[in-house]
């Protein structure tokens, strides 16, 4: 850089953007600050007893959690539960996302429906979604008993709204163009989803349904606690004979089979994109 | 008897902003016109009233005989047939393959269901190779359409709006995401189409100086309203400058 001693023209009357950022930062870090203070005041929360635990948590895990002979003996007995479970959720996942992809088709802009509608079905939607999937099955707990729908449809409600927005989201973002160009073909709506729509957005779309099936699989677990079935009512029961090895063992296959899903999606994924 | 008729057309978006205002032309089957203005002064909306993309807000547009404003849902569809578009971006499925992106072209004359399985009768498929070839495209017939070039892509463009078989073609910016070369062939491509199978072609054009190679006839947008309407030749430089609001000696073009 050459030295020049006169300074170049700035904008005039205006904050400066370095002045503006910092003022941002220092901003958002006290907010932040001020929030952890008074959530740990108002819920009575010691920091430093909540960080001196942790070891010993750890300590008492590494004692109780482990697998012994006892628990591998039951080895296939899990995994018969876990094969239960995890197909379930897959089977949830792929009905749910059937739905939701023509129920999203109503909200996406492509279909040319009316702004009424599109407003009803996100409104539906977000009432599917922001039920958590444990609220379902409690409330379904009344309906259906301790069952295996009870799971079923708690999962199918939370995976259809959130699948629902997704669907209307990647939809209107993947096709607009080609959907404009077909419209003007002269083609129908149902021509152009089945041409236009589903060609672009299918990668998108199956990744989305991946991405659920791995997420209900882990759901599923905490489902199956509240409806006593499948691999989380097996945790429980173990849980609370205190048989903890044999409930570590479940938790390790549960670990393994979601990490296991999570390499199966992503090589479908590079595949499929 | 014209064959697409522009009366007193105006256009209001969201009830604030004016795209058009009392618009009125003619155009006679066979003619290549090119529409010219600043972005934003109403040139991609002219063309979109007239396929019913998007709806005016006053006047009567009569294509091919019809007032297509009049027309219904079944209506409409007729119209889309018979006026071809190509787009600035290609707006190709680009996950299908070349050939099916041009058979697109006959979904407006198929039923609903043949549509959507997509059920080609063979003359449909002969007709699309015979319009590939005339393209220069028979190799790339089977490629998908993302591994193509713009230009590629913009002669799909091309070939999908002939396989509608139709009267009228409307051009959105069709070079304006191309190099020079592939704007010549693309623009060659277009004035042998309306030369020698007759298809009236309605293009807007960013490019001043291709507008008055290729154009028949030249209309001039600013602000939603035609400023100069007439053949190439008595485009005078001022007059460029009146349609783009600009000073003299401040726009880049070869105009002599």
């Amino acid at each position: 850089m050459d030295k020049t001693t006169e300074k170049a023209p700035r904008p005039n009357n205006q904050t400066s953007v370095f002045v503006q950022r910092k003022r941002t930062f220092t901003l958002a870090f006290l907010g932040v600050a001020a929030l952890f203070v008074v959530s740990a005041v108002v819920t009575n929360y010691e920091i430093i007893g909540g960080l001196e635990s942790i070891p010993k948590a750890v300590i008492w895990m590494a004692q109780h959690f482990v697998p012994n002979a006892k628990a591998w003996s039951r080895l296939p007995y899990i995994l018969s539960k876990l094969v239960e479970t995890a197909l379930v959720s897959v089977a949830v996942t792929v009905c749910a996302a059937i739905c939701a992809f023509f129920f999203s088709l109503l909200g996406t802009k492509t279909t040319r429906t009316a702004p009424w509608i599109a407003r009803i079905v996100r409104i539906i939607a977000a009432f599917f979604r922001n039920v958590p999937d444990v609220v379902w099955a409690i409330l379904l707990l009344f309906s259906f008993g301790q069952n295996i729908l009870t799971g079923f449809f708690a999962l199918f409600f939370s995976t259809f709204g959130m699948l629902t927005r997704t669907f209307i989201e990647t939809i209107d973002e993947v096709s607009a163009s080609c959907v404009e160009a077909l419209y003007a073909t002269g083609a129908t709506s149902l021509q152009t989803v089945f041409n236009g729509v589903i060609p672009s957005s299918l990668p998108e779309i199956v990744s989305w349904v991946l991405y659920m099936i791995e997420t209900n699989i882990r759901s599923s677990t905490l489902i199956g606690i509240l409806t006593a079935t499948g691999i989380g009512y097996l945790f429980d029961l173990y849980y609370k004979r205190m048989d903890y090895s044999s409930a570590s063992l479940v938790v390790i296959s549960i670990v393994i089979l979601v990490i296991a899903i999570e390499i199966l999606s992503n090589k479908i994924r590079k595949v499929i994109m | 008897m014209p064959i697409l008729e522009f009366k007193n057309v105006s256009k209001v978006y969201n009830n604030i902003t004016k795209a058009l205002t009392d618009i009125s032309f003619s155009v006679y089957e066979g003619e290549f016109v090119s529409i010219i203005g600043p972005s934003g002064s109403g040139k991609s909306t002219i063309l979109r009233c007239i396929n019913r993309l998007v709806d005016v807000t006053q006047g009567s547009i009569i294509f091919d005989g019809h007032d297509i404003n009049k027309a219904d849902k079944k209506e409409i569809r007729q119209v889309r047939k018979k006026a071809g578009m190509i787009f600035q971006h290609y707006n190709l499925v680009d996950r299908l393959s070349v050939i099916e992106n041009v058979l697109h072209g006959r979904l407006g004359y198929k039923s609903v269901m043949s549509g959507v399985i997509g059920h080609y009768t063979e003359e449909e498929k002969e007709k699309a190779f015979q319009i590939l070839a005339m393209l220069g495209l028979t190799e790339q017939a089977y490629k998908r359409c993302d591994e193509l070039s713009g230009g590629q892509k913009q002669r799909v463009g091309i070939a999908r709006s002939l396989m509608q078989e139709p009267r009228l073609i409307l051009c959105d910016e069709p070079i304006a995401s191309l190099d020079p070369s592939s704007s010549k062939i693309i623009m060659d491509h277009l004035s042998d189409i309306n030369e020698t199978m007759k298809i009236t072609c309605i293009a807007n054009l960013h490019q001043v100086d291709v507008a008055l190679k290729y154009a028949k006839r030249i209309i001039g947008i600013t602000a939603g309203q035609i400023v100069y309407d007439g053949p190439p030749e008595k485009l005078t430089r001022s007059k460029i400058y009146e349609i783009y609001q600009s000073d003299e000696g401040e726009l880049i073009t070869d105009v002599k």
